[in-house]
């Protein structure tokens, strides 16, 4: 893989859709012109699924992409600033899954399924354990196509209340249930003595303080990083909740599914964001990782100018609770490039029970942005359902993997790789591209690789301390 | 200032070791599982053609940073690269000695935390320290073999090349004999030295720039 260039800002005239990093391919000659012209793009991975839990994931990866002039130096700076935004966020998601999968045994412990995944794999035969896996999956698939296709239905509808109110429960459900889970088994683990108090203390202060940081204003670094632990969590839930087969045929699916659904012209996450672009409204922020706090999110009704000069000292996109059009407004930075995750709030309402609303709502999202935006904003779009999955692959891959870390880190790098290729093809392609199905392909082909032929090679190799 | 080095580095390495497990999966199922000479040759074998693999995706990785800095060098604006074919040449050569050195030794440092007893069957109760020692090693070689090699393939000096080459298959080769610590370890982390001094020399380094260095001028 070449090197990236940086990426520059550039500012397309005549429409003023997104800024974003444009990662360019250095060694393309006969692309020079183009790729000065494409600094940013949007790529937009939505993945509408519900998860286990019935909560709908998008993936939205956009970049966006500005004409400018600008110096090659800042363009391989940028650039280079670019992919290691991108890097730092997925990378961090992944050490805390498998930090936690290594050392809490609950979540490699096996304590039923989900309702979306009813047929056992712990049968007698190979064929009915791969016939089970396969109904999983496709049950599975369906319903978060069905939620997908519901939350583009009330999008289109303009339903934006129950869209809201699902995700704002979604995230509630995240932050409080979930961590109070993740928290307690942390101290079973270490065996630390804790009272009800201070654990309810610490959750109601960790879960209040995450709602304000991602639905509404907060620190950029705290809101990162907020979004980070949910894609965590929602990962460890769904490694924990899904058997074996099943979750790696739900991987391959869900990548092809995402090719299909960003892709295709009747594809929904496509219909969602050819919509929100229509009605120039930005898409669910909850459910977007910025990594620039340069979004300055406005409410329709209100002025302009008055929320661009507030919002100048903010840092967070401000989404206006009843109104989903939003105008979303990037500062010029510091020429730091603003990337946005989208959250994705799966509603995991708990290993045993989904509510549909909060799948669709998270699976509605997807994280198409916005479309006027300062010329000078930059940044990429990332939809948490991306980091979720990435981190199911790796969490899986050091829960079941006989290679153990060898498997990891393989797989890891392969997860790094493809989103490298992914960046690349959108600063070719220039528009929404879904971020999952080069990852993912590279994460289960190295997974199956390294576990069953690099493994006892070294192995081998290991026991008689011979070094390669 | 490069984008992400590593991972494509790494990617590369990584592949390189895939298709030589490949190579050694598909031969040790096609022979004879009990003759324990036949496995142990086949693993000399396997590990063989996995050096030379490695130094062959080495050199398509010389190559294709040789075009995108080409590319680069023409969109700039001055018409030179702005990244240094030496400071690519040690970000490659650091990469591949990362992953090699951290696949080689994780599972071993995994272990290490567990319960159990180094050696209790009769093997060399110095396998830690000496694994960390080799670990060292040849990280270090990487990166030195990494600078050498390109500036070898920048200046077309074939023999450069060739020697690099022997010297990794040497440094396997040394490990095969490995409970000898003294005939593998020691030849190792001279050779890690010699190389060391190469590179250095190389990359442009002399003794007078150390001294300099040293003496804290400008």
């Amino acid at each position: 893989m070449t090197e990236l260039s940086a990426h520059l800002p550039q500012f397309q005239h005549g429409q003023l859709t997104e800024n974003f990093p444009d990662n360019h391919l250095s060694n393309t000659n006969d692309n020079s012109e183009r790729r000065r012209h494409d600094n940013s793009e949007r790529r937009r991975n939505d993945n509408p699924e519900s998860e286990t839990n019935g909560q709908p994931q998008n993936n939205i990866q956009q970049v966006v992409e500005q004409d400018e002039e600008e110096d090659e130096e800042l363009t391989l700076k940028y650039g280079a600033k670019h992919v290691i935004m991108l890097f730092v966020p997925v990378t961090l998601c992944m050490v805390v899954v498998v930090a936690t999968i290594k050392s809490v045994g609950f979540y490699t412990r096996k304590d039923g399924q989900l309702i979306y995944t009813p047929f056992t794999e712990e049968t007698e035969t190979v064929g009915q354990r791969a016939l089970n896996s396969i109904l999983n999956a496709a049950i599975m698939i369906s319903v978060i196509i069905v939620m997908t296709i519901l939350l583009v239905v009330l999008y289109k509808y303009r339903c934006y209340k129950v869209i809201h109110g699902w995700l704002i429960i979604s995230s509630l459900l995240l932050l409080f249930f979930f961590s109070f889970i993740y928290l307690g088994e942390v101290f079973k683990t270490y065996n630390v003595a804790m009272d009800y108090i201070t654990v309810a203390l610490i959750i109601w202060n960790f879960g209040v303080v995450g709602m304000i940081c991602i639905h509404w204003k907060g620190p950029l670094r705290l809101q990162q990083a907020y979004l980070i632990m949910i894609s965590a969590l929602m990962a460890l839930v769904f490694i924990k909740y899904l058997p074996e087969w099943t979750a790696w045929l739900i991987l391959a699916v869900i990548s092809v599914y995402d090719l299909v659904a960003v892709l295709c012209p009747k594809g929904p996450l496509r219909m969602l964001v050819e919509t929100a672009q229509e009605r120039n409204e930005t898409l669910f922020p909850a459910l977007i990782y910025s990594s620039t706090m340069i979004w300055l999110v406005n409410m329709a009704e209100e002025d302009p100018e008055a929320q661009r000069k507030a919002s100048k000292n903010s840092s967070y996109d401000k989404q206006a609770p009843a109104n989903q059009t939003q105008n979303e407004d990037a500062e010029a930075d510091d020429g730091g490039f603003s990337r946005e995750w989208q959250q994705q709030r799966d509603n995991r309402i708990g290993p045993i029970e989904s509510t549909p609303e909060s799948r669709a709502a998270v699976q509605a999202l997807p994280s198409n942005s916005q479309t006027s935006e300062d010329p000078e904003e930059r940044g990429v779009k990332l939809g948490l359902g991306d980091f979720i999955f990435y981190s199911v692959l790796v969490g899986k891959a050091s829960a079941t993997a006989s290679g153990d870390w060898n498997t990891t880190l393989a797989c890891f790098v392969a997860i790094l790789i493809g989103l490298c290729l992914t960046l690349l093809l959108l600063a070719i392609f220039k528009k929404a591209l879904p971020a999952l199905p080069i990852s993912i392909t590279f994460g289960l082909v190295f997974y199956f690789a390294t576990d069953n032929l690099v493994q006892p090679f070294m192995d081998q190799l290991a026991f008689h301390q011979f070094y390669i | 200032l490069r984008p992400a080095p590593l991972p494509r580095r790494a990617f590369f390495w990584l592949v390189s070791l895939l298709l030589a497990s490949l190579l050694w999966f598909v031969s040790v199922q096609l022979s004879d599982r009990e003759n324990a000479n036949l496995q142990y040759g086949l693993l000399v074998f396997g590990a063989a053609v996995s050096v030379l693999l490695q130094e062959a995706f080495r050199f398509a990785y010389f190559k294709l940073l040789k075009k995108a800095d080409e590319g680069l060098a023409t969109i700039s604006e001055d018409g030179r690269s702005p990244i240094s074919l030496r400071q690519m040449a040690y970000v490659s050569g650091l990469s591949f000695g990362i992953i090699s050195g951290v696949f080689s030794v994780i599972n071993i440092l995994a272990d290490s935390i567990g319960p159990g007893t180094v050696g209790i069957h009769g093997d060399s109760p110095y396998y830690f320290i000496t694994s960390a020692f080799l670990t060292t090693a040849l990280v270090l070689l990487h990166t030195f073999w990494g600078v050498i090699f390109f500036d070898a393939c920048e200046k077309r000096r074939y023999w450069c090349l060739g020697l690099v080459v022997a010297s990794h298959l040497l440094t396997s080769g040394l490990t095969f004999l490995n409970p000898w610590y003294e005939a593998s370890l020691l030849p190792i982390l001279l050779l890690t030295l010699c190389t060391g001094l190469w590179a250095f020399s190389t990359a442009g380094g002399s003794f007078r720039s150390v001294r300099k260095c040293l003496s804290c001028k400008r």
